[in-house]
């Protein structure tokens, strides 16, 4: 069955300020889209809301994922679901390693519920087996597995190593929130190879971007414009040249005068 | 089996106690009379019993400490200072008694030493019951005995070091152990032997308000190395224990010692140490602390490095939980020119719990060349517990390189956030940013006590998010 997530009509709130208003989205398992907009239309908001971020609170609204409600399931439990969240700024966690981290995470989400067998963790050799090929796919030196946790990671560095967590965990529903942020050319190549190379029909995958640029490489089937907390517009990825062309200044001006 | 006795409610593994069938127990409190009869039971020679006594004069005149942590629950007189659990001391398990055997077999030692130890000693009470070192290791002239067998077979050797690095006159319970101190490890490394796999002593009370005095000496002559690791449990009472040891450690010339400390008593001990080391020249001494137990812990242990060339290392880790406070650090003197001192302090409080870093790095006048870098961190879990910082730095020498940073954070809910995201749950995503906070100290631990160490911050941490 093909997983999907549903974003009903959500609202959602930060420290009293409400950003998301009435928020529409469908996203199935092998679809790609792209939600783009402006500086402060709530892109990372709603990258949170869906991950369950303590601080973002849903007022009104629902997200169904597989069809059933994520609000109230803590970010472990989404994830265990099978989403995930490639974050914007991933935060450093000394002392923890990369290795050490990726094998707690591996057991977390595919040894629990979501397969309902349980407990059972893999063995260490396969992962090991695992790391080192999904590490290769991300041109990433095997070393960096032993590295602290995003301690000292270039731009570059924690965007690949996002991915790389992505990679490990085999998601059903992606997020990417401003992943071509901070990159340049060559680590934007890389990183969106490696997210081209985990797409399929088992993976659906959120695209949220300011610019055009990743989409270049991250072909979306759909792309939508988020101006004001609402999808304004819709379309296929000839919406995304348009904008790179014209701005948002349209979708920005209109949903003023609504 | 060990009768159970586990009214613990924060998650401490070591609680239970077995009846006592001891071979002699002095009656509670302290006096001359007491000091005297240690003394004679142990049958010591002349010059120990007048040194205990003078200690013990000292101990009176010294006033408590009252720069540190509320120690007003210490009453001197509702403590047992001696209690000799059997007659005579092991050389294997089996000549161990059962009950006390079966303890041991509970905290993992015998599996321990057959595992990875190059010797063992193991202490109840007041008394070692249980000593073995590797026989080559023996052959090539390593000692390595509880202090009262040491006194009795080496008494030129101990009487030229013992009380030298701490003095009775030091504090007041350094004192208090000088009058009555009992059991502890001596040990002495020939010049130029290094013992590859470590030494271990394990200190274990059962009595309740019971007070143990173990007195350690580690004489490491020229180019050793000896690496000491001691562990130590308690059972849980509701009235408290005192444990105040003293350890003295002497780094001849080039040599390395590495002083490990796991100390896990239960939340009813007063752990209350010194422990100093002087590192002659181009010698280095090591304290590795980690402190998880106890009621309140003072304890700051110190190296003088006193040649050209001499470098010490303090690590330290302190978790203080609910109703404990971690009052601890490290002293770093430097008396000699080029010499050079790392300290790192990580400690964590939690659920109302309390740390203190408490440090003193001197240079003295002459001592040109000398390096130093302090470090200590601080992490705070929750809102009810507390952290502070109390260095105190007297640099006399100008021609120094002092680095000092001091941090203290709390576990963020980004980084919470962030695992979690990762189908980490909550209690798990702490633990992990916790081991991560003392991991440059947990892993200069050797492998096994790594684990250790990581399964007692584990449990540490259990119920502690939510």
């Amino acid at each position: 069955m093909t997983s999907e997530l549903v974003i009903q009509d959500l609202y959602v709130q930060v420290e009293s300020k409400l950003i998301l208003k009435g928020l529409n989205l469908r996203i199935k398992q092998g679809e790609v889209h792209a939600i783009m907009g402006p500086n402060g239309s709530g892109k990372s908001t709603l990258a949170y809301s869906l991950m369950g971020h303590p601080k973002y609170q849903v007022v009104a609204g629902d997200i169904l994922f597989k069809g059933q409600s994520l609000l109230g399931l803590s970010p472990d439990e989404r994830a265990r679901m099978g989403l995930f969240l490639a974050f914007q700024y991933p935060v450093a966690i000394p002392g923890l390693t990369l290795a050490n981290f990726l094998r707690t995470a591996v057991d977390a989400v595919k040894g629990g519920q979501r397969n309902g067998n349980g407990k059972a963790t893999m063995p260490v050799t396969e992962f090991r087996r695992l790391l080192n090929e999904k590490m290769e796919l991300l041109q990433m030196d095997r070393s960096f597995a032993q590295r602290y946790l995003n301690e000292g990671f270039s731009g570059g560095e924690k965007k690949r190593a996002e991915i790389l967590q992505m990679a490990m965990l085999e998601p059903e529903i992606a997020i990417l929130d401003e992943t071509d942020s901070g990159l340049d050319i060559d680590a934007l190549r890389v990183v969106a190879q490696g997210v081209n190379a985990l797409a399929g029909p088992h993976m659906g995958i959120v695209v949220i971007t300011h610019y055009q640029r990743i989409l270049n490489y991250i072909k979306p089937q759909f792309v939508h414009v988020l101006a004001h907390g609402q999808i304004v517009a819709s379309g296929g990825p000839e919406l995304a040249l348009q904008l790179e062309a014209e701005g948002y200044d349209r979708y920005v001006k209109n949903a003023n005068g609504a | 089996m060990p009768a159970r006795l586990d009214i613990d409610l924060d998650n401490y593994r070591y609680g239970f106690s077995v009846p006592e069938n001891y071979v002699f127990k002095a009656r509670k409190g302290l006096d001359e009379q007491i000091v005297r009869e240690i003394s004679w039971i142990k049958g010591e020679p002349e010059w120990m019993t007048r040194f205990r006594l003078h200690a013990y004069h000292s101990f009176l005149q010294k006033p408590m400490p009252t720069w540190g942590a509320d120690l007003s629950g210490v009453h001197f007189d509702d403590i047992y200072y001696y209690i000799k659990p059997t007659e005579k001391q092991g050389r294997s398990w089996d000549e161990v008694p059962e009950e006390i055997r079966n303890t041991f077999e509970r905290l993992g030692i015998p599996e321990a030493e057959r595992k990875f130890l190059a010797g063992v000693g193991a202490q109840y009470e007041s008394e070692m019951v249980y000593h073995n070192i590797q026989k080559n290791l023996a052959e090539k002239g390593v000692i390595f005995l509880d202090m009262d067998s040491g006194l009795r077979q080496y008494p030129d050797l101990v009487r030229e070091h013992f009380g030298t690095v701490i003095p009775p006159e030091d504090n007041k319970f350094a004192a208090l152990n000088s009058a009555v101190w009992s059991g502890g490890s001596f040990i002495y490394v020939p010049p130029g032997v290094h013992v590859d796999l470590p030494l271990q002593a394990y200190f274990r009370i059962n009595a309740r308000d019971m007070g143990q005095f173990e007195r350690t000496l580690i004489i490491a002559d020229e180019g050793s190395y000896v690496h000491y690791v001691e562990g130590c449990t308690a059972p849980t009472y509701s009235s408290d224990s005192l444990h105040s040891a003293v350890v003295e450690i002497i780094a001849k010339r080039g040599a390395r010692v590495r002083y490990t400390t796991i100390q896990n008593w239960s939340r009813n001990v007063y752990n209350l140490v010194t422990k100093r080391a002087v590192a002659h020249q181009d010698a280095t001494v090591e304290w590795v602390d980690c402190n998880l137990g106890s009621k309140v812990t003072m304890k700051y242990p110190s190296i003088w490095l006193m040649g050209p060339g001499a470098h010490g290392e303090i690590l330290s880790i302190a978790f203080a939980g609910k109703g404990q406070v971690q009052d601890a650090g490290g002293k770093i003197i430097h008396a000699a020119p080029h010499t050079s001192s790392v300290v790192t302090s990580k400690s964590i409080s939690k659920g109302g719990g309390r740390t203190v870093y408490r440090g003193l790095l001197k240079v003295v006048a002459g001592a040109s060349g000398s390096k130093s870098n302090v470090v200590c961190d601080a992490l705070i879990l929750d809102e009810q517990s507390a952290s502070d910082t109390v260095p105190t730095i007297e640099i006399e020498e100008s021609n120094v390189a002092i680095g000092h940073e001091a941090t203290v954070s709390k576990v963020s809910e980004e980084q919470l956030f962030y695992l979690q995201s990762r189908g980490i749950d909550e209690h798990r995503a702490a633990t992990l940013i916790v081991s991560g906070f003392i991991e440059p100290v947990v892993k200069e631990l050797p492998m096994e006590y790594a684990l250790e160490m990581n399964r007692l911050i584990d449990l540490e941490m259990e119920g502690s998010v939510g």
